[in-house]
């Protein structure tokens, strides 16, 4: 069974003029997800498959955002751990979509350039966009080698990457979207993009 | 709509589909071969975003989809297999259906038409669509009670936004226990698989899909039937359990049970061999008479 962390330093003093009184409604207006529904009954931390991996659990980042705790809710690794799977919001009684909580923390820590809480998997999303802008689709190979690449992992996960080879699982040529002048117009800022 | 009209899709295969699980993606086309579903891949997609893009940069994957859908022709239902690229094609649709002005900036953006009643289906509305009965009629063997865990995952039926959509809660079942399967429904057969973490953290998914297997292992299945490429995938590479069950795509299954004839080549793609398994229950090889259920 998942065991549920500890919110990390329980006994840690809030300082009460540190507290970012509007980042609640900033949060609740981008997400459009209430969070000033949740009571904290933490049914959210127990259903949650990855609650493990999470420095906070779900409520207790909810929390932290209650109280308008932006640094720790921005540096946290629970946003970069979420999958989005929503077990926690089919399983909360206020139904608040927990998920959308997480993405609007994760572009507001990528926004105002906080320490990121997972290197790691950010690195992994950032190789899928690589990606996405040089082919407008998603190749697995690529991911993969240069995710390891840039990790230093290379002997991690070989026998998998063998196994998935062999079955030609991972095509070694990118399958490529033709108009890619529409993908490239998507990752620059408009005024960046060549004038027909 | 006369029902002929009704069985034309526009498709959009995504990533996984068209290339990892590209046999879930030919058995597709066999089972639209055999019951007529006329489909017509659209002309040069890119991919929804994944989860990657609405992670790091939710308007680069809005901007994503929606090229998607000025690619789909307004006169006829968009069909998706992945349940993930469904849920951001709809997702994104749904958006510029409540804000008419995101539609007319993302069609003057791409200089396409994008309609805002287009239908966003999955391959299971489909086969709604199709008719049980006539399913039944078409099909060329009996699973001759295979016991399949119909497993979905998480997200062709949980995402809160879509709350007012429709959900294909229980669909498998009901299509292959009318071709003489049997459901295994009392696992965790709507636990996440880990999706991309797979590739992050491994040692956390393979703790989560052996959870899954061992659940199914359990109740007595013989296989897992998934709608969704990557769980198929991370059930497949992630298990380390001593007793591994084979993983099918629900629409490899459904191909065999309607006879489609090159079975064999999406078996060996598989990472856990399902052929013993198959020939065990006498479902391999041309079909029987007097099999049909």
């Amino acid at each position: 069974m998942n065991s549920q962390p500890m919110p990390a330093k329980t006994t840690e003093a809030i300082n009460i003029s540190e507290l970012d009184h509007h980042f609640a409604t900033e949060v609740d207006r981008r997400s459009h997800a209430d969070l000033k529904r949740c009571y904290q009954c933490r049914t959210c931390g127990n259903g949650c498959p990855f609650v493990e991996a999470m420095d906070y659990p779900p409520y207790g980042v909810i929390r932290l955002v209650q109280f308008g705790m932006r640094q720790k809710a921005l540096e946290c690794a629970t946003i970069w751990v979420c999958v989005s799977c929503h077990t926690c919001s089919s399983q909360c009684p206020n139904s608040i979509d927990i998920a959308a909580i997480m993405d609007t923390l994760r572009s507001m820590a990528l926004e105002e350039r906080a320490v990121i809480g997972n290197k790691e998997i950010l690195a992994f999303h950032l190789e899928v966009l690589h990606s996405i802008e040089r082919y407008g689709r998603t190749h697995k190979l690529g991911i993969m080698l240069r995710h390891k690449l840039l990790t230093g992992q290379w002997f991690k996960d070989v026998d998998v990457g063998l196994r998935m080879l062999t079955k030609r699982k991972l095509d070694l040529v990118a399958s490529k979207v033709r108009a890619m002048d529409e993908i490239n117009r998507l990752f620059l800022p408009y005024w960046r993009v060549k004038p027909r | 709509m006369n029902p002929e009209e009704s069985l034309k899709f526009s498709y959009y295969p995504g990533c996984s589909v068209a290339t990892t699980a590209a046999e879930s993606n030919y058995s597709l086309m066999q089972v639209c071969r055999l019951l007529g579903l006329d489909l017509q891949e659209l002309e040069d997609w890119n991919c929804c975003g994944s989860s990657s893009a609405y992670s790091v940069d939710p308007e680069l994957g809005f901007n994503l989809s929606a090229r998607n859908l000025s690619l789909a022709p307004g006169d006829r239902p968009l069909l998706v297999m992945c349940p993930r690229c469904l849920h951001h094609l709809r997702h994104t649709h749904l958006e510029m259906q409540q804000d008419p002005r995101k539609r007319r900036a993302q069609e003057r953006r791409w200089g396409r038409p994008i309609s805002p009643d287009l239908e966003i289906v999955h391959f299971l509305e489909a086969l709604i669509r199709f008719g049980l009965d006539r399913l039944k009629k078409g099909a060329a063997r009996n699973l001759n009670g295979l016991k399949f865990v119909p497993y979905y995952g998480c997200t062709l039926f949980r995402p809160p936004a879509l709350r007012r959509q429709k959900y294909y809660q229980a669909e498998v079942e009901n299509i292959l226990t009318a071709l003489g399967g049997v459901a295994v429904t009392r696992t965790y057969n709507q636990r996440c698989c880990g999706s991309f973490l797979s590739a992050v953290k491994p040692e956390l998914v393979t703790s989560l899909v052996n959870d899954i297997i061992g659940s199914a292992v359990a109740a007595g299945a013989d296989c897992l039937v998934t709608t969704c490429a990557m769980c198929q995938l991370n059930l497949e590479v992630r298990c380390t359990a001593a007793k591994r069950l084979p993983i099918f795509h629900f629409s490899e299954i459904l191909a065999l049970a309607l006879g489609a004839k090159d079975c064999q080549g999406w078996f060996i793609r598989h990472l856990v061999n399902p052929r013993p398994l198959l020939k065990d229950r006498g479902l391999l090889g041309p079909p029987r008479l007097g099999q049909v259920p």
